[in-house]
């Protein structure tokens, strides 16, 4: 079990290498990264945004009964930006992005493999980890900031909408306190766990989907296994930068 | 006789610890199309995947252009491949591409062609196909039959020195099969190149193969030209051109004794 852990973490990390050297070139087609920043971005936006908005409206509601508790009430907008900034926005976000746009990216590789059009590719001596993997891996990690930023602004949204709107927080002592309290270190911290997470997901699910087995049952079982591994290797990435920029 | 195209000695393959070939040799001769029949499981596609370097071979030498193919590092092999077209048993069409787009793809990818250049060349290769007027549908929309074409105006888009058709009559109305053969036999007269023809369909082999090789149980039991393996008094020979159902390769799959699983052992009655 444990040998073929390592076995499995020791691919991945030199799959990573491959795909990095031929993110160069992949580069330099930047329609096709574009197109796949749509496609891994744009298309998650209704679920990142409707998540971000009922996330930040529990945070809200939450946030509001704890912070009666001690009469500080005007601290709502402070407890949710950093709530989100820091933790829920890339943790949350990631998790939806490995079960939207990480299992799509899985089982489009995964059917490609099936339909032998990797190997018609190898054939024509164009290697399929420039012209598929590459790009779809890095519009994955383009993509996940841009939807953690979008998780986040919504998400206060919503915070605001139930503490100010509806508990009757002062709008003015929510957003003066907000803005005077997150401090650049916090945003680097969401920034800096966005892109990790980005990486993280969009590597396992183009590594699951180039390698899945040629069969649907293989196909399906790389698909759930991007959702498991991404979102287990998420929360322990999450964890080990959380005691990282605390310096514990 | 020139060197041949393809030249395969003592080739041992091992997949799972199941020998899929046994000490087989085989030659491809330039300017011909040579058959590689055999009942199905018979290592046929393998036999491809190892010529094009997809997979090693355990043991023995393949060679292709005079280069052993298990010995090149990744360029060397792209080299090598740029020289060889291979038209799939599915057609391996790029989904999401259409039609135009699949056949440029190779040269765009391995050569720097201005566009008219380009488009001229693909709609050459579409109309030799019959497929000029499908330039812009997308794979969902061919059939069977019309992606198979579309794939062979891909393979022939790079105008290869070695084309490789793996199963290339497999569930093909009649109509589309006549013309399935009919390309191969043109594209061979008509520019020379070397073929190999991977499949079981013995009659569409029999119309354009110079030369045969039948494998079974991992290596070559007969060859020769399509009468001549007609002619042959083997009897795996004759199963498998006249396509009895018993016989060297027996119909039924390795069993217990067919009695005693239906009835059970007396003692279990």
């Amino acid at each position: 079990m444990i040998v073929t852990c390592i076995q499995r973490v020791g691919r991945i990390a030199v799959f990573l290498v491959r795909v990095i050297a031929q993110s160069g070139p992949a580069l330099a087609r930047p329609r096709s990264v574009v197109h796949q920043v749509y496609n891994a971005g744009a298309r998650s936006l209704i679920v990142i945004m409707l998540s971000g908005l009922f996330v930040g409206m529990v945070l809200g509601l939450q946030g509001f009964d704890l912070l009666q508790r001690f009469g500080s009430e005007d601290a709502l907008g402070v407890a949710a930006a950093l709530g989100l900034i820091k933790e829920l926005g890339p943790v949350v976000t990631a998790l939806l992005f490995a079960g939207r746009a990480g299992t799509a990216l899985t089982s489009e590789i995964g059917l490609m493999r099936a339909t032998d059009q990797l190997t018609a590719m190898e054939m024509m001596a164009v290697d399929p980890l420039r012209y598929v993997v590459a790009p779809r891996f890095l519009g994955g990690v383009i993509a996940m900031p841009l939807l953690v930023a979008i998780f986040n602004l919504v998400g206060l949204f919503g915070a605001q909408l139930i503490g100010v709107q509806l508990m009757g927080v002062d709008p003015g002592a929510f957003w003066s306190q907000t803005q005077g309290a997150v401090e650049l270190n916090d945003v680097t911290e969401g920034i800096v766990k966005s892109v990790c997470f980005g990486v993280t997901c969009s590597l396992v699910a183009v590594h699951e989907g180039f390698t899945a087995e040629p069969t649907a049952q293989g196909v399906g079982l790389a698909t759930t296994r991007t959702v498991v591994i991404s979102s287990v290797v998420t929360l322990l990435l999450d964890y080990m930068l959380t005691a990282a920029f605390l310096g514990r | 006789m020139s060197e041949p195209v393809i030249k395969v000695r003592g080739l041992e393959y091992e997949v799972g610890g199941r020998s899929i070939f046994k000490g087989l040799d085989c030659e491809v001769h330039p300017g011909r199309i040579t058959a590689v029949m055999g009942p199905s499981g018979t290592g046929k596609t393998t036999l491809l995947r190892l010529v094009t370097g997809q997979v090693n071979p355990t043991r023995g030498r393949i060679e292709v252009f005079g280069q052993d193919v298990s010995k090149l590092n990744r360029p060397d092999l792209y080299a090598l491949r740029r020289r060889m077209g291979m038209l799939f048993q599915n057609g391996a069409l790029l989904t999401d591409l259409d039609v135009f787009e699949n056949v440029a793809f190779p040269v765009r990818e391995n050569a720097y062609l201005p566009e008219a250049v380009l488009r001229q060349l693909v709609i050459t290769k579409l109309h030799a196909v019959g497929l000029r007027g499908a330039a812009k549908l997308m794979p969902s929309e061919l059939s069977g039959g019309m992606a198979r074409r579309v794939a062979l105006a891909r393979a022939t888009v790079m105008d290869p020195e070695l084309l490789i058709y793996d199963e290339p009559f497999v569930g093909l109305d009649p109509i589309s099969l006549g013309v399935i053969v009919r390309l191969i036999r043109e594209l061979n007269e008509t520019l020379g190149i070397t073929s190999i023809v991977v499949s079981h369909d013995v009659n569409e082999l029999s119309l354009i193969a110079h030369y045969s090789y039948l494998l079974s149980s991992g290596c070559v039991v007969a060859s020769g030209t399509p009468d001549d393996l007609r002619a042959s008094p083997l009897e795996a020979v004759r199963q498998f051109m006249s396509g009895q159902a018993d016989g060297p390769v027996p119909f039924h799959y390795p069993a217990p004794d067919y009695h005693t699983e239906v009835l059970g052992k007396r003692s279990d009655r």
